[in-house]
């Protein structure tokens, strides 16, 4: 126990009075970090659920450690391939390291000195939220993005997107994707086209996604087989290129009933159906695209399991859930086939059903509140007869 | 048989073995406190001498209701908080239990005001509430039912099944009483079978009566629970309701003509050596029992009352006025390391995320720690797993936060009281503290309302 002596010995510094009380939300912050606190019920219920917001928030970590894992390796495997070399796995897998370690530092730097500034003035504990978004912001990145502009999106996205509104909780947006879509407007060139999917790039050798080769008039022959777009040794953003990682991932939240199950299912649900209508109509090589590439390609997968599930921005009733993610998947595929300026039609359709994620839970909510007053009504008329 | 699908029971180590003792306090209290919206005016001082029946002090907000002495002796305390608020009228007991007698009558062929006179003069009446608010019905109401829930389904629960055991035939005459207090129906809920039967062979001569079965696991016990099912309460309309003691005490009251103050309680949880049940007074005094405790008492809380809903009582030790359990669970106040990510197969959890969750049927002993800090509302889903209403929580309770009346009221607030809260509180991964947002809503609207 020398640690739990350790910070019970400098705890009075941070105390109110004490020489650091300025670090008191850092320190509580390393402080529940280590230690679930002491702290006991005071009223109401006297027993509680073990699970807290710091294991839910950690899962999804968890669940996105093979993302993690595989995007690293592939950013070297990557590089190495367009430069014609070939690379063990560790040289794979170091090169991506000391490609994605910086933009974690950066992430984590700039996102958690933000909210632990917001948590000292709101007087709050310091929120595990960050811990989720951090993650996810390098994983869905160019792997070369530069390290000023990612510093920017943070600081964009953690403060517009989220602690204007209140903090964690209340934030509209995914705060991730804000990130993502305040790069791609404010800096497409470096966040578009062909070149910045694959690190350090030979200038010569293509390194298209399959969504940018669709974009560009490619046919499906013109694509990587359905298995390289599955295992994910294909260029794109760090996380979202293997399909096997992911569903690892999403297997672990789904049994441990972390994220919605609702939300996933109906927005692959979504996707099917509008992919099916387009490959019925087919006027346009976009649309002949068989419909589960769509799963394959592009960010959606990562969408739907890590983006879409996020608890603030989705819809909070079961029924809603279910309209939410449908929506989600079959805008995915509508911005993918029907609008040629946006290839990633995932990160805008789920900011999109962010924004309305409310008006939907608001519609579903009235439901219940007309039957309610069907009810009343009925009592009423019942009572004066 | 009416089945309740969702909720949750937690087991709990420390449930009471099927044996009644007799425990007879030297002190008894009753508490304003364990009454919602009461402002006591004393009727006695201290050194005076009470029977068994005895007004001590009535609601001023109500004059018409009046809070009686479960004990006969003298008035030995009446303890004072904050601005002179009365928090205890303390009665010591001779143990001699000298009743006032008000006439013993058979209710079937009393008009209701007779029936409802010789309640609130005995103090029995005081049993009776009402719904939406949870405070004493008010007599001058007109209920469209009353119900009665016959069953507890909340942790180490005390079985009523086999308190009212004999008691039928007082349990024959107070349904008689209550099913003249109103023109609706009187539901009897219950959770067995035998029980539903010898119910049905007591032949009550009120047609308003129905016994309904239940089956199903916390909160089917709850008043609430079951009126959703069987005439949900809309706005504007009143509901009374007991439990299976208060109807045994109603109908003691007919058959002897006394105030009948007994109550028995299960005295549980996992610090107890040897939970058993006890015969004992309404607003007993219990540290006569905390022998039977079997750890150093500052590392116990005691509850009267459950887990979920209880009120501490160290330091206090008088009874609830409407418990019918004592839990003792340790106490938490240390810290984990890494329990944010620990198996925890000892802890309760709800979810899938941890150790627990494997052996989720197995009795625990669990502690009064928090679990984690106090973090805004980010996950969503959990609550609707355990709250069986056609009500959306997490929407109510957001609109008990803003205090949004017109919406609290479109979301169902009515049907609901702060212990149906109790589940969604427990499980909560940001530890609001739900029963109290609840309850501070449900007082804000009587308040407006009245």
């Amino acid at each position: 126990m020398g640690l739990r002596k350790f910070l019970d010995n400098i705890k009075p510094n941070f105390e109110e009075g004490g020489k650091l009380h300025c670090f008191h939300s850092l320190f509580d912050a390393m402080e529940t970090f280590f230690y679930v606190p002491n702290k006991v019920t005071l009223n109401g219920a006297h027993v509680r659920d073990a699970v807290d917001m710091k294991r839910n928030m950690i899962y999804v970590l968890i669940a996105l450690i093979p993302c993690f894992l595989f995007g690293t390796w592939n950013i070297g495997y990557q590089h190495f391939l367009s430069h014609g070399e070939t690379a063990t796995l560790w040289q794979n897998f170091g090169y991506g390291l000391l490609k994605i370690l910086p933009l974690y530092i950066v992430s984590y730097v700039v996102g958690l000195g933000i909210e632990i500034i917001f948590a000292q003035i709101r007087k709050e504990e310091v929120n595990e939220g960050y811990f989720v978004t951090g993650f996810l912001i390098p994983l869905i990145m160019p792997a070369d993005v530069p390290l000023w502009m990612l510093a920017l999106a943070v600081a964009f996205a953690v403060i517009i997107g989220k602690e204007v509104f209140g903090g964690s909780g209340m934030n509209v947006v995914n705060p991730a994707l804000l990130a993502r879509a305040f790069l791609f407007f404010s800096y497409p060139s470096q966040m578009s086209g062909d070149g910045i999917w694959i690190a350090e790039k030979a200038d010569a050798y293509s390194g298209a996604t399959p969504l940018g080769t669709i974009l560009n008039g490619g046919g499906v022959d013109q694509l990587p087989s359905v298995m390289e777009m599955f295992i994910g040794t294909i260029p794109g953003s760090v996380g979202e290129t293997s399909k096997i990682a992911i569903l690892i991932g999403a297997c672990f939240l789904l049994l441990t009933g972390v994220a919605s199950f609702r939300i996933m299912l109906s927005t692959f649900v979504g996707a099917a159906a509008m992919g099916l209508l387009f490959n019925a109509i087919g006027t346009t090589t976009a649309m002949e695209v068989p419909f589960y590439y769509h799963f394959l390609m592009g960010g959606f997968m990562f969408g739907a399991v890590f983006m879409a599930t996020d608890p603030v921005t989705a819809a909070q009733t079961n029924t809603g859930k279910i309209i939410y993610g449908f929506l989600i998947g079959a805008m995915a595929v509508l911005i993918r086939v029907a609008n040629p300026g946006y290839p990633e039609g995932m990160m805008l359709a789920i900011l999109l059903l962010n924004v309305f994620a409310p008006l939907i839970d608001y519609c579903v909510v009235a439901m219940n509140i007309r039957n309610r007053k069907k009810r009343w009504a009925k009592a009423e008329e019942r009572s004066t007869k | 048989m009416i089945k309740i699908k969702k909720g949750i029971d937690i087991h709990l180590v420390g449930e009471a073995k099927k044996e009644l003792r007799n425990y007879e306090p030297t002190l008894c209290a009753v508490k304003p406190h364990d009454f919602i919206g009461v402002v006591p005016k004393l009727h006695v001082a201290e050194g005076d001498e009470v029977k068994v029946g005895t007004v001590l002090f009535h609601n001023k907000n109500n004059e018409g209701i009046f809070f009686t002495s479960p004990v006969s002796g003298t008035i030995k305390a009446v303890v004072r908080g904050e601005k002179r608020v009365i928090l205890q009228v303390i009665i010591e007991s001779d143990g001699k239990y000298e009743t006032i007698d008000f006439g013993k009558a058979d209710p079937s062929k009393l008009s209701r005001e007779q029936v409802a006179d010789k309640m609130i003069q005995s103090g029995t009446w005081t049993m009776l509430r009402q719904r939406p608010y949870s405070t004493i019905a008010n007599p001058q109401d007109k209920p469209k039912c009353i119900a009665v829930s016959m069953f507890d389904t909340a942790p180490l629960a005390p079985d009523d099944n086999f308190i009212i055991e004999n008691q039928y035939e007082a349990v024959k005459v107070g349904v008689e009483a209550l099913a003249k207090l109103t023109d609706g129906m009187v539901y009897l809920n219950v959770n067995s079978s035998a029980t539903a039967k010898k119910l049905a062979s007591l032949n009550f001569s009120a047609k308003n009566v129905s016994i309904n079965e239940f089956e199903g696991p916390h909160p089917a016990g709850n008043i609430s629970t079951q009126l959703n099912v069987l005439s949900p309460i809309n706005k504007g309309e009143v509901v009374w309701y007991c439990y299976a003691q208060n109807l045994v005490s109603i109908g003691n009251l007919f058959l002897n003509g006394t105030y009948d103050s007994l109550r028995t309680i299960a005295f549980t949880g996992s610090e107890v050596k040897d939970p058993v049940y006890y015969q004992t007074r309404i607003g007993a005094d219990l540290s006569g029992l905390y022998n039977n405790i079997s750890s150093d008492l500052a590392t116990v809380r005691i509850i009267s009352g459950n887990v979920l809903t209880g009120t501490k009582i160290n330091g206090d030790n008088f009874l609830g006025f409407y418990d019918s359990q004592v839990t003792a669970i340790p106490e938490g106040d240390h810290y984990q390391l890494f329990g944010w990510l620990a198996p925890n197969f000892k802890k309760f959890t709800s979810t899938n995320t941890m150790g627990a969750s494997l052996c989720k049927k197995s009795k625990k002993v669990l502690d009064t720690n928090l679990n984690g800090g106090i973090r805004p509302l980010i996950m969503t889903g959990n609550f609707e797993k355990v709250f069986p209403f056609d009500i959306y929580p997490m929407q109510l309770l957001k609109a008990c936060i803003i205090k949004d009346i017109d919406q609290m009221e479109e979301l169902g607030i009515y049907e609901i009281d702060a212990e149906d809260f109790a589940l969604c509180e427990v499980i909560d991964p940001s530890k609001t503290p739900i029963q109290q947002i609840v309850r501070e809503s449900l007082e804000m609207l009587r308040k407006e309302m009245n």
